[in-house]
Formats: C-alpha cells, sequence, structure tokens
C-alpha cells in the first residue's frame, strides 16, 4: 500500500509530439483514482510512465515515498492489468499467476497459497489447470485480475481492463472490481475513456485532454461544478447543453451574465413547463425523441438564433437542445415544448469554455 | 466458416489448376517415376543391356559401408547447420525487432544474403577461406591453425557448414523476426512487470511463443540440407577430401553423373524421397497441428 504522486510530469516523444504536458496530482494510500478523457488525451501514456513502460521526459514519479522514474517496472512494486489481458498463452492460469512470484523467487507452498486463494476470490479455482485459450472473455478478465492481486503490490495500475468485454460483463466486473478494491485496500490507478466507468469507480477522478489534467476531484463534485466546458460535456450522458450567450433571449433572462459567455444546462435540469420561474426559458421544436425507458430524451431545436458551442467531446449538433424527461409522458415530432432550468442549476462558463463563473 | 469457392461447372476448375499440375507431374512426378524404375534396373558398362533386377540395387547400397558414411555425414552436416543457421537467424531476428534508428536498413540487408546462389556464396567462401591466398584462411594459418579444407575432413565439413548456414540464416531471420513480431508487446510488458529480467523473459516468454515457428524452421531447415546443398558442397569441396563432406545427396549426384551407376543412384533417389515425404508428413502431421498454445 503506498501513495502515488506525480509532480509536473512531462512526455515528449523524439518527434518532439508533447503527449504530457505537466500533470500534477496524488493519489492517496488506498485510494481507487480514474483517468478519464478521450483517446489521445494521454491517460494511458501517463499510466504507462507510472509502471515504468514508458520513460519520463520530466518531472518526477514518486511511489510509497521513492522516486521511481529511473527504476525498472519490476521494481516498482506494482501490477497491472492491460486492455487485452496480455496472458502468457502458453502458462496454464496457475502458472500464469503464479510467474510473477516465481520469477521473485517465492517458495512454491506460499505460491500456492496465494495463487489458490486469489483463485477463491476470483472464482476460477476451477480452472487453473486450463490454457487462457479455453476461457471465455470475462475468465480472462479474471486471470488478470488475478495475476495482479497474488504479487499483493504497493499499487494497481489498470489500462482500459473491461473495454474488451461485452456490455453486460462489463457492469458486473465493473463492481466486481471496485469491490475487491474496497476489500485489499490498494492504491489504484485506473484508465478509462467510458465516463460512466470513471463515475462508478473514482474515490477521485482526473479528467484529462490534450495531455493536460482539466479537473480532479471526486466524481460527484466533478458531475455538479464542472470546471471547463470540457468536462462539463465530456462527464455525463447525454452531454451537457452549452449554449452561447450573447445579445439574445439567455442574456435577458440572465442579468449580471457577461457577454459572450457559455451556458451550459444539463439534459436532467430541464422542467418542461410553461412557468418560466425563477429561470431561464426555451422554446423549442421537437426534432427528435429517444425513449430508453426510464427516461425520455427530447432533442429540440431553438427558435431564433440558435447556436450551440462546440466544445470537442459535446458533439451536438447547433442550435440543438437535449431535453430529460421522465419516462412515461413525450411530446409529438415537431410540438413546440417550453423547457425551464432553474436558476441554481445552471453553469457559467467564460467565453473559451476555461474557466467556470460562480453565478 | 465456409470459405471455398464455388464454380457453377466442371471445366473452369480443372482448367485453373491444370498449369500446376502439369509442373507437378513434368517436373516432379515423372523424374521420380524413372529414378524409381530405374533403381530396379542395372545395366552394364557400354549401355548396351539392361537387366530388371528387383531389389538387388538397395541390397548392394546397404552393404555399401560408404552409405552409411554418407548417412553419418548427413546427419552431422544438417544437425550443425540446422542448430546455428537457427541459433543465428533468431540472434539477428532478436536484435533487428528493437527500435532503434535505422533498423529498415539492418533488417533489409540481413535478408539479402538469401537472395546470393549458393554456388555463388560457395565460391566466395572458397576465396576466404582457399590455404595461402584466402583472408580468412590466412588469418587463421597467423594464428597457428594449420587450415587445410583441401586435405583436412574436418575443416572441409566447417566450410561447407559455414557457407550452407550463411546461405540459410537470412530465411530464419525472416521467419522470427515476423513470429517475433506477432507476439503481443503487452505480453513482454506484463512479464517485465512481472519481474522477469530479459534473459529469462526471452526463454520463458518469447521462446515459447515462437515454437511454433521453430518447428517449422527445423523441418524447413533439413529439408534444405538434405537436398538443396548440393551446389555448395560440389563447388566447395566436392564432396572430398576421401568423401568427408559426402552427403546423400551429393552421392546421388556423384554416383549418377559421374559414376554412372544409374541404378544405385536411382536407388538412393528413392530413399531420399521416402525421407522427404517422412518429414513432410511429420510436418503436416505433428508440427503444423500440435505445436500451439
Amino acid at each position: 500500500m503506498a501513495r502515488v504522486a506525480l509532480r509536473n510530469v512531462t512526455k515528449i516523444y523524439p518527434g518532439g509530439f508533447q503527449a504530457i504536458k505537466g500533470i500534477d496530482f496524488e493519489v492517496g494510500d488506498g485510494q481507487f483514482c480514474v483517468l478519464v478523457g478521450p483517446s489521445g488525451c494521454g491517460k494511458s501514456t501517463l499510466l504507462r510512465m507510472v509502471a515504468g513502460l514508458e520513460t519520463i521526459t520530466g518531472g518526477d514519479i514518486d511511489i510509497g515515498g521513492r522516486i521511481v522514474n529511473q527504476v525498472e517496472p519490476a521494481d516498482r512494486d506494482i501490477a497491472m492489468v492491460f486492455q487485452n489481458y496480455a496472458l502468457y498463452p502458453h502458462m496454464s492460469v496457475y502458472n500464469n499467476m503464479a510467474y510473477g512470484l516465481r520469477n521473485r523467487g517465492m517458495g512454491e507452498a506460499e505460491i500456492k497459497t496465494r495463487v489458490e486463494e486469489a483463485a477463491r476470490i476470483l472464482e476460477l479455482g476451477a480452472m487453473l489447470q486450463r490454457k487462457p485459450g479455453q476461457l471465455s472473455g470475462g475468465q480472462r478478465q479474471r486471470v488478470a485480475m488475478g495475476r495482479a492481486i497474488v504479487r499483493q503490490p504497493k499499487v494497481f495500475l489498470f489500462d482500459e481492463p473491461l473495454s474488451n468485454l461485452d456490455a453486460k460483463l462489463r457492469i458486473a466486473m465493473r463492481v466486481e472490481i471496485r469491490k475487491l478494491q474496497r476489500r485489499l485496500k490498494t492504491t489504484s490507478i485506473y484508465v478509462t475513456h467510458d465516463q460512466l466507468e470513471a463515475m462508478t469507480l473514482a474515490d477521485m477522478l482526473v479528467v484529462m485532454n490534450s495531455g493536460q489534467v482539466e479537473q480532479i476531484g471526486n466524481p460527484l463534485d466533478i458531475y455538479q461544478k464542472p470546471a471547463t466546458t470540457f468536462v462539463a460535456s465530456f462527464i455525463g450522458a447525454p452531454p451537457m447543453n452549452l449554449l452561447p450567450i450573447r445579445s439574445d433571449g439567455i442574456k435577458a433572462q440572465l442579468p449580471g451574465a457577461t457577454d459572450g459567455g457559455i451556458l451550459g444546462i444539463r439534459p436532467e435540469d430541464f422542467v418542461v413547463s410553461n412557468d418560466a420561474g425563477k429561470g431561464v426559458a426555451f422554446d423549442l421544436t421537437v426534432e427528435a425523441i429517444e425513449r430508453v425507458g426510464a427516461e425520455t430524451f427530447i432533442y429540440g431545436a431553438r427558435e431564433r438564433e440558435a447556436q450551440a458551442v462546440t466544445a470537442t467531446p459535446g458533439e451536438l449538433p447547433s442550435g440543438e437542445v437535449i431535453v430529460r424527461i421522465p419516462g412515461a409522458e413525450a411530446p409529438g415530432i415537431g410540438q413546440r415544448i417550453r423547457a425551464v432550468a432553474p436558476r441554481d442549476r445552471l453553469h457559467l462558463f467564460s467565453a473559451d469554455g476555461r474557466k467556470r463563473i460562480d453565478l | 466458416m465456409e470459405n471455398r469457392a464455388l464454380f457453377a461447372g466442371k471445366l473452369l476448375p480443372c482448367l485453373l489448376i491444370l498449369p500446376q499440375l502439369a509442373v507437378s507431374l513434368i517436373f516432379f512426378y515423372w523424374p521420380a517415376a524413372q529414378a524409381l524404375w530405374q533403381s530396379f534396373l542395372v545395366q552394364d558398362a557400354f549401355g548396351l543391356s539392361t537387366e530388371f533386377v528387383w531389389f538387388e540395387n538397395y541390397v548392394n547400397l546397404l552393404q555399401t559401408p560408404e552409405y552409411y558414411q554418407a548417412i553419418a555425414i548427413t546427419l552431422i552436416f544438417s544437425a550443425l547447420v540446422a542448430f546455428f543457421s537457427l541459433a543465428l537467424g533468431l540472434l539477428l531476428a532478436v536484435m533487428a525487432n528493437r527500435n532503434i534508428r535505422g533498423i529498415q536498413i539492418y533488417r533489409t540487408f540481413l535478408i539479402v544474403p538469401y537472395a546470393v546462389a549458393p554456388a555463388v556464396a560457395s565460391v566466395l567462401f572458397i576465396f576466404m577461406f582457399q590455404p595461402g591466398l584466402g583472408m580468412i584462411a590466412r588469418a587463421l594459418q597467423r594464428n597457428g591453425i594449420d587450415w587445410n579444407p583441401v586435405l583436412n575432413g574436418t575443416h572441409a565439413m566447417i566450410l561447407v557448414v559455414i557457407v550452407a548456414v550463411w546461405n540459410q540464416i537470412s530465411y530464419n531471420f525472416l521467419f522470427f523476426l515476423a513470429g517475433l513480431q506477432a507476439i503481443p508487446k503487452s505480453v513482454i510488458e506484463a512479464a517485465a512487470i512481472d519481474g522477469a529480467r530479459p534473459m529469462r523473459r526471452f526463454w520463458t516468454i518469447v521462446f515459447p511463443l515462437l515454437s511454433p515457428t521453430t518447428f517449422f524452421l527445423i523441418i524447413v531447415n533439413i529439408t534444405y540440407v538434405f537436398f538443396n546443398t548440393l551446389g555448395i558442397i560440389d563447388t566447395a569441396t566436392g564432396g572430398g577430401p576421401n568423401g568427408a563432406t559426402e552427403t546423400l545427396v551429393y552421392k546421388v549426384f556423384q554416383d549418377g553423373k559421374v559414376g554412372t551407376d544409374l541404378g544405385g543412384s536411382g536407388a538412393q533417389s528413392v530413399i531420399l524421397m521416402v525421407i522427404v515425404v517422412a518429414l513432410t508428413a511429420f510436418q503436416f502431421r505433428y508440427v503444423e497441428k500440435k505445436v500451439h498454445y
């Protein structure tokens, strides 16, 4: 068990590409930290730097009070679960788990105890003599986990471990991983591009974008108070509506809002109502309806000047607003509705989207 | 999965396989049948009369001590060539499988020797190892080694082994490199995190995962040494001195072409054919099916 600290860590590839642009954060002892961001944001590179699989161009990585910049992966006392599991295909499940222990010169009796304990926790007992090729995806995933836990390392590193599983298994394994980590109390760093996985697993969430940290915090804080429009649109599904504040209806309804700012409203914060009350009201024409069962999403077009801000992961057509309503009711397509967002649920950002402005 | 082409009639598929069949028949089956037929015949010294003698040629062959010497030489020769060409090919492939500047250039140059005809390679090495003339031979002599492949059977064997190995390394290198690149990088990384040092990583992870390639190459190399080293031996040593480098295939050539004992040579060819068929069958039956993980 250990604390992991990153101090102004940078990574520049020989070609000059700067993958990591100075990252600082600290994962407390026993904490579950999730690095989340879109593809190519550098989250996997950062994890591999912690593992020792990528060199560090600048800054320090500290595991348990020791700077490990020059330390071999084997000597960092970490275990990693890879996206494709990276099991040794020619070894049985037992030997896959025992390999790391044998390399460290542990006695066979102790190895047996540890592997059997891990197999019991992960329900792999019946498969110890099988080869990885004879296992299903979920079972391979569990062997990869087993290989990590038998070592009893200071830190677990997870590189998108669930992305090769089907949706149902992914949810089950997500819960398993969380339970296992709570039980073992091992400091963990987990990389994913799936914001739902990130929200549900993390004690501490690090949102990354193009080699930089956008925001660090606990998942709910980040959800409720995103620091930038990037975070606002990346965390939460469907994404937050981001609308420019110009000399139009929005500005009139928002006394004190600066010109050129960006207004953010989560789809679930809207209420379909004729009473504007103490909020901001939009008149929308319903363009599409998505019924998910428990809830329904309305894609509506704004009446007049209608241009949403395109924040990178937002992917909303300009002028479109998403409104979430309970599942039972739904307006017809082409119908006109009025969606109202209460004032205390609004998010306000500077014009470049880099700064949150408190109302 | 059904992965076959379907044809409406029978004419087109027959026409399509005809060229391949014709090549096989004319260049493989016909000579093979002739060798088989010849192996049952004895001709007098002037070629005037031919007699059908059943297995007499085979019986004679198996009573000649030289034939057993040729078998022993072939086994030693093929073991040495297969071992060194595989080991060196693997070593070079491991070296060339790293991310270093200009790696493409190294890889290309490592493949080039395969394009050199065996006889040409042989001539180059004869020059280098020529006692009194060759630079390597003279260097050896300066260092007190009385190098002389023309008189010393062991030296002659070393010379043909070097030529054959040099010729075969590129081929093995290419397959080993492809094999190495097919090993997922994350498996190696997982082993590194699991505390395996590079040497241990190689022997416990990389080498076992390469085993399908290795077994394939062992068979191919043995087949190569058994049958395709005729040119090398003929140019380098001519089977000498005193039969020290006379392998089975060279003896076929020597007895048939030079000694004009067509019956005995035919019998030897048939035995060689049986060996290659056995090797190929072994490869298909066991190597391609059983060596996987």
